[in-house]
């Protein structure tokens, strides 16, 4: 065994492990973000839209919940183009994770939506909202209280699934781990760092939804739902 | 003249006919007290009024509009009837001020300033203005009640429908409810409850309805109907219940 660490090896390199750090969380917040309010709309449309739209979005959503997010990613980014859309890496990268996201988080959210009350939804009824304003105003927050273990999960699952973007030149946090190794030959210590920095924003990540969610959903606090 | 006007209402689930031919005629300011064994009909007949269930045959006109076969819009329909149902159903996310504001907001558009206000309003009316800010699950059974009729209230409804409003809560828990409803009756409101609350049917309604097999078997005021019950089902009914 001669392996002798070298962490040193890795200081001409921080811009680089900045540079991936930014792009991975900055892709992660829009993702999380976009996703979720996709998932919103998705989830809504598949029980009260027109059948058509219905199969449209069911079909969206089993067909990325059973293929690998890899393959989904070079479709948007190579496959694409032979339609004539030609997107850049980062905006590729941006779209698939964001339909990646709001696929699961439209199933999740479908159990938390079903099961509202049906004692809730008549009161809403009776005191004359539609049945837009009735999922916004009175299913939805309660909706996600119930989910909110299962989506925070799903956006950590998202965040470290985006390390496959870098195979489309996305200069996230793996690209710049095999920069480095590339240039240095240190994968060790290099891959060693990156993994360290992703459990970080992982742990990171479940306390802050842990916090959000507190404060979200203090309604809970009172005793029974 | 007459507020709520039924005719030959019909409605059956499946094979089973619940309701086979109900009439009532419901004056402003009445307060009706609708009583009878489970399954007798008397909650189908509360949730046709106001389109929870779809009736199947018969006519029901409330303040001169014709509810059809072909549901309306729930907005248009809650300017005429309101409801307060047996489990409370408000809504856990908002604090007490924001389930009563919600509504008048939404639905009607009214600002914020003004919802607040007749929140207030009639929060206080049902004695429950100092728990603005709380959410439904820190209060007792009784006092969601209470903040469900005054939620039911802020929609100004012509009509306050309603179904087993006391039958969820602990016994020492039905008093207050109770007492504001028998307010709300003295004030001039118009009221259809569903009740298993023999004293208070007898007590504050104007007049009571006994409902037998899915049709209004007897009626009257209450005195007479309580003392002096003419069928035997009826006098069955009052003595199973005291």
């Amino acid at each position: 065994m001669g392996l002798t660490l070298d962490f040193l090896a890795l200081s001409p390199y921080v811009g680089e492990l900045a540079r991936g750090l930014v792009t991975t969380v900055v892709l992660t917040v829009v993702t999380t973000l976009s996703g979720l309010m996709l998932a919103i709309v998705v989830a809504y449309l598949r029980v009260h839209a027109a059948t058509w739209v219905r199969r449209i979005l069911g079909g969206y959503v089993e067909l990325t919940r059973n293929t690998p997010f890899i393959v989904q990613l070079f479709f948007i980014f190579f496959g694409l183009p032979a339609l004539g859309i030609k997107i850049d890496a980062i905006t590729a990268a941006f779209l698939a994770m964001t339909l990646n996201l709001a696929a699961y988080t439209a199933e999740i959210l479908r159990a938390g939506i079903e099961a509202t009350g049906r004692g809730q939804l008549e009161a809403a009824r009776t005191l004359g909202m539609s049945k837009f304003q009735s999922y916004r105003h009175v299913v939805l927050v309660p909706a996600f209280a119930r989910i909110y273990p299962a989506l925070t999960s799903q956006c950590i699952i998202v965040m470290l699934g985006s390390a496959v973007v870098s195979q489309i030149s996305v200069f996230d946090l793996t690209y710049a781990a095999n920069f480095i190794q590339s240039r240095n030959f240190r994968s060790f210590e290099a891959y060693l760092l990156v993994t360290l920095v992703y459990l970080l924003l992982a742990v990171g990540m479940r306390q802050l939804f842990l916090l959000v969610g507190r404060r979200l959903f203090a309604f809970r606090q009172g005793g029974q739902a | 003249m007459t507020l709520v006007c039924v005719k030959d209402l019909h409605k059956s689930f499946g094979d089973l006919e619940v309701l086979k031919g109900v009439d009532l005629d419901v004056a402003p300011g009445e307060v009706v007290a609708i009583i009878g064994r489970s399954g007798s009909g008397k909650s189908t007949l509360l949730r046709c009024l106001n389109q929870l269930e779809q009736h199947d045959g018969g006519n029901i006109e409330i303040a001169g509009q014709r509810l059809d076969a072909e549901a309306m819009a729930p907005s248009e329909l809650s300017r005429n009837v309101g409801m307060v149902f047996q489990s409370f159903n408000l809504f856990p996310h908002k604090t007490v001020g924001e389930n009563v504001m919600l509504a008048p907001v939404v639905v009607r558009g009214v600002n914020k300033q003004e919802a607040s206000r007749v929140a207030r309003e009639v929060l206080d009316k049902v004695g429950m203005l100092e728990k603005f800010d709380a959410y439904p699950a820190q209060l007792s059974g009784g006092q969601q009640q209470r903040v469900a009729i005054a939620r039911a209230l802020a929609m100004k409804p012509k009509v306050l429908l309603c179904d087993e409003v006391t039958s969820a809560l602990d016994p020492e828990l039905v008093g207050e409810v109770l007492l504001v409803l028998e307010a709300l009756a003295e004030e001039g409101m118009t009221l259809i409850l569903v009740t298993h609350e023999m004293k208070f049917a007898h007590d504050v309604a104007d007049r009571v309805v006994f409902m037998h097999h899915g049709r209004i078997h007897e009626q009257g005021d209450p005195k007479t109907l309580f003392n002096h019950p003419r069928t035997p089902e009826l006098r069955q009914f009052i003595s199973a219940v005291r």
